[in-house]
């Protein structure tokens, strides 16, 4: 999927997570800060990046500000910024890309 | 033949809002016996997106032990329902809360967009069961026909807030706004073979005027009562766990029915009061109460 | 070497410090040894006053100077000003390499962090630290390596001579101009001195900073003038609104509330719980509400405290006024309850540091204890616990008395909810042992309840008890599968500060901390 604007999802809570994804050239360029970042920041970008590929995001600046997020939530928001930059909030694909 | 857990134990549902990560990751600690995911009133407009991909990874993921997951979706009367259904049926969401249903026909409407979802998710058809909001004076007043819409459906629940809205009147703790509509409700889940619970008592402070308002309704014969805070649980566990007394009597209850039954007698007493074969469901179902909540270990 | 809890002492910090690795939690028993004594001036002439204008003129008279070791007590919690003050001074005099000794330093001590940096403050010893201090020694900048000891270690350390103070400063809440010091009354009221006694005893010069001058006699007194050199009045030694406030309101938090009934379940489901046992408990959530639960059931089955010990709240000063309490010893006060209680009922009784926990006198009260009820930021599945460093590596608690009343308690019970955020509060190896698990012999959590497999004897007597138990290891995988197995954290081989056991032997280091990055 192509990021066609600048979108976000989820919020500074804790155990939540914020991510921003914009549009960009040069594959994906992830930023992340987290309150847990010393003990998962690895597990962090691992589910951040395999949710994105699994979107087929190719080019993207990803931005997350974590707060302890889950697995669960990290892709939550990641899927919902990626579609949020598509417009897209119907049929989507459930058990499908979005697992 | 009808969902197995379709009269499961019911006393507590728990509202919780599914935009809040730190809410739905572990709320079965409190052992509720439901939690109602919340897509509708908690969720602001332009998160309604958002809770549906944290609703799906929650269910798909979280190991709820057991706790009956319910998911509120939003109205028929908003953009947002399809696609809720949509969601719920693909995670495998147990039950579905039909807001402000007003008729049979509501009901019809959603169990046939379920249908079609539990065939595009390969989810078994017949497997998502459904419960209806009553949210104003019609949908009260239709209580029996959407309690015998379909057969998905374990129950209807009271909606306070909005129908005394409808009412032209509020919420006064004194319950005599809601009377009428928990009087009817319950009659017509009765009626039906369904179940029903009792609106959320909103005023956390006020432990005491909830712990009246549950021994209200449960003498009412209500099956149990939304929930907004984990506070609340252990009040009405108390209040719909039968007492050590309680389950003694019903068990000998069961026991002198049907050893009589086999003798050919009627109407005998049992600790001095007069039993016949009308108080067997009844004991029967303090009984199954008492095992649910896990004090009574006896096989009858 | 690896010490008895499994940890890794490097040669060459055995050797700087001239302590040994920890060997266990009661292996100092019977030990001999001699006393150290203080350097001190002798007042004899009536007319030589003890009062001083300044801080300034205190460091003078005391003859400050680079390299010493300087004092201080933390009675004023997060409202203290005296160290703030008493290290701009000495910043200001130019002098250099100073050790400071305290018995706990907060977030209120964050302005001496400047001092750390330029070489004022070279060593510090401490319960623990915490905010911008806590960071400064994490990441490197305090020149010598900083030492955590529990209470009762820092009164071993101070009276065994293993730390020789130069100057204590003691704030004092009243003080005459002769230098008796009182905890109640005055501005800055904060209940006892106890921290403060063995500072008074065994330092070579003693200053006592009050804002609250008052006439001579300021009896009876908790520390007496004759430990006294000097008396500087302040305007303020502290923030009373943050020296003590209103008793915490109990929690309505479904969870602490949880696990404060398990808590008082198992207490009560114990032999010790009987008529005159003793108890202690933390200012956590979870440690009050279980007081308060507790309470009601010695109330119903006529069941009396026969001693309440530590750091004092309200609701233990509730059950002393109901008579469920026979005495209420007291090291610390943690709200206005307390400091009013131990004011006006004298059954609630002051006590120094050295009574309540110090290892290395001829018994101290924690060894009396039947309950201690306490928290702690990680446990691992060896029952050590971690009260000092944070999961992220960074120094940010204190030992304050945990392992004090471990090792003395009959039953020890750790409360600590699963998980903070995604952090598991059980784990494979706790990122710093400040606690042995030896000591430690029951853990309550949200999700279950793990009695430590060398109490057989509480795991027999739980044998019929509706709680959920579960071992250890399971808490752990419980955390482990919802949160994810934590990676270990990245520290650099700097060791920048010593876990100190009660007994003075190396129990952990605490290394610099690593910034993150990722590895690939």
């Amino acid at each position: 999927m192509e990021i066609k604007k600048i979108a976000m999802a989820g919020t500074l809570e804790s155990s939540d997570a914020q991510i921003t994804v914009e549009p960009g050239e040069n594959g994906i360029e992830l930023t992340i800060e987290s309150s847990v970042i010393n003990q998962y920041g690895r597990q962090i970008r691992k589910v951040v990046l395999e949710t994105l590929e699994r979107l087929d995001v190719k080019n993207a600046r990803v931005t997350v500000f974590d707060k302890g997020a889950l697995d669960c939530t990290l892709k939550a928001r990641v899927e919902c910024a990626v579609y949020r930059s598509n417009n897209m909030t119907e049929n989507l694909p459930w058990g499908g890309v979005i697992r | 033949m009808s969902h197995p857990n379709k009269k499961r134990l019911r006393r507590s549902m728990m509202f919780l809002n599914c935009q809040k990560p730190g809410l739905i990751k572990d709320p079965y600690i409190y052992k509720p016996d439901s939690i109602m995911l919340d897509l509708e009133d908690a969720v602001a407009e332009n998160q309604k997106d958002a809770a549906r991909y944290s609703l799906f990874h929650a269910l798909k993921e979280i190991d709820y032990r057991g706790v009956e997951r319910v998911v509120r979706i939003n109205g028929l009367d908003t953009p947002h329902w399809k696609e809720d259904i949509r969601v719920c049926v693909a995670g495998g969401a147990d039950t579905i809360r039909i807001a402000k249903t007003e008729s049979a026909k509501d009901v019809h409407i959603v169990e046939e967009h379920v249908l079609a979802a539990e065939r595009e998710f390969g989810r078994p058809e017949g497997s998502t069961l459904l419960m209806a909001a009553l949210e104003s004076c019609k949908g009260v007043l239709n209580a029996l026909e959407v309690c015998q819409s379909s057969d998905r459906l374990i129950g209807i629940a009271l909606s306070g807030g909005d129908y005394t809205k409808d009412l032209q009147t509020t919420i006064t703790g004194t319950g005599v706004e809601l009377m009428g509509a928990r009087q009817h409700m319950i009659m017509a889940a009765r009626a039906a073979g369904v179940q029903c619970w009792d609106t959320v008592f909103t005023n956390l402070d006020d432990m005491e005027g909830f712990e009246k308002e549950t021994r209200m309704i449960k003498l009412m014969g209500f099956d149990g009562k939304s929930l907004v805070n984990p506070r609340q649980i252990a009040v009405v566990h108390k209040i719909f766990t039968p007492s050590e007394k309680e389950i003694i009597f019903a068990e000998k209850v069961v026991r002198e029915i049907d050893d009589k039954k086999a003798k050919g007698i009627g109407v005998f007493t049992v600790d001095g009061k007069m039993i016949d074969i009308a108080f067997y469901d009844g004991a029967k179902r303090t009984l199954a109460m008492a095992k649910a909540a896990g004090i009574y270990k006896g096989d009858l | 070497m690896i010490n008895a809890v499994g940890r890794e002492i490097p040669e060459e910090i055995l050797k700087e410090t001239g302590k040994e690795a920890f060997k266990g939690a009661y292996v100092y028993d019977n030990y001999e040894y001699t006393k150290a004594a203080p350097t001190v001036h002798a007042v004899c002439d009536p007319k030589r006053s003890k009062l001083v204008e300044s801080i300034h003129e205190a460091l003078v008279k005391c003859g400050v100077k680079d390299g010493m070791t300087l004092s201080f007590h933390h009675h004023f919690r997060e409202g203290d000003y005296v160290v703030n003050m008493v290290m701009e001074e000495v910043h200001k005099m130019g002098v250099k390499d100073i050790t400071i000794c305290a018995s706990s330093l907060g977030k209120a001590n964050d302005p001496i962090v400047p001092y750390i940096e330029d070489g004022t403050i070279t060593g510090i010893q401490s319960s623990g630290v915490r905010g911008k201090i806590g960071e400064a020694i994490s990441t490197g900048r305090l020149k010598n390596l900083a030492i955590m000891r529990s209470h009762g270690g820092r009164v071993r350390a101070i009276e065994t001579g293993e730390v020789h103070i130069d100057i204590a400063f003691i704030g004092a809440p009243t003080c005459d101009e002769y230098g008796n010091m009182r905890a109640n009354g005055g501005k800055s009221d904060c209940g006892v001195l106890s921290y403060a006694m063995a500072d008074a005893e065994y330092a070579d010069k003693v200053v006592a900073v009050t804002d609250c001058l008052v006439p001579f006699p300021n009896i009876p007194a908790s520390i007496s003038m004759v430990h006294v050199d000097y008396v500087c009045v302040v305007d303020e030694i502290g923030n009373p609104a943050k020296i003590a406030t209103g008793a915490a309101k109990p929690t309505t938090d479904v969870r602490k509330l949880m696990m404060a009934d398990y808590c008082t379940q198992f207490v009560i489901n114990t032999p010790y719980f009987k008529e005159g046992f003793s108890y202690q408990t933390g200012v956590g959530g979870a440690s009050i509400a279980s007081t308060i639960s507790l309470g009601k059931i010695m109330e119903e089955r006529g069941i009396h405290m026969g001693l309440g010990l530590g750091g004092i709240t309200t609701p233990m000063c509730d059950l002393l006024a109901k008579g469920l309490i026979g005495k209420l010893v007291d090291t610390q006060d943690f709200d206005l309850g307390a400091i009013e209680s131990i004011k006006s009922n004298p059954n609630h009784i002051e006590i120094s540091a050295s009574e309540y926990a110090n290892p290395f006198n001829k018994g101290a009260y924690v060894n009396k204890l039947d309950f201690v009820i306490l928290a702690s930021l990680e446990v691992d599945v060896n029952f050590n616990c971690n009260v000092v460093v944070g999961s992220d590596g960074m120094i940010t608690g204190a030992q304050g008395g945990h392992p004090d009343t471990a090792a003395g308690a009959k039953c020890t019970i750790v409360i600590a909810p699963l998980l903070q955020g995604r952090i598991p509060a059980i784990c494979t190896n706790v990122t710093t042992v400040t606690t042995p698990g030896e000591t430690v012999d029951v853990v309550i959590t949200d999700y279950g309840i793990a009695i430590n497999p060398r109490r057989q004897d509480l795991i027999e007597c739980m044998k019929d008890v509706d709680l959920p138990f579960c071992t250890i290891e399971e808490l752990r995988d419980k955390a482990y599968a919802i949160v994810g197995e934590p990676d270990p954290v990245k520290f650099d081989d700097r060791v920048v500060g010593v876990i100190e056991a009660r007994d003075g032997t190396i129990i952990d280091v605490v290394r610099k901390i690593k910034d993150f990055e990722f590895e690939d």
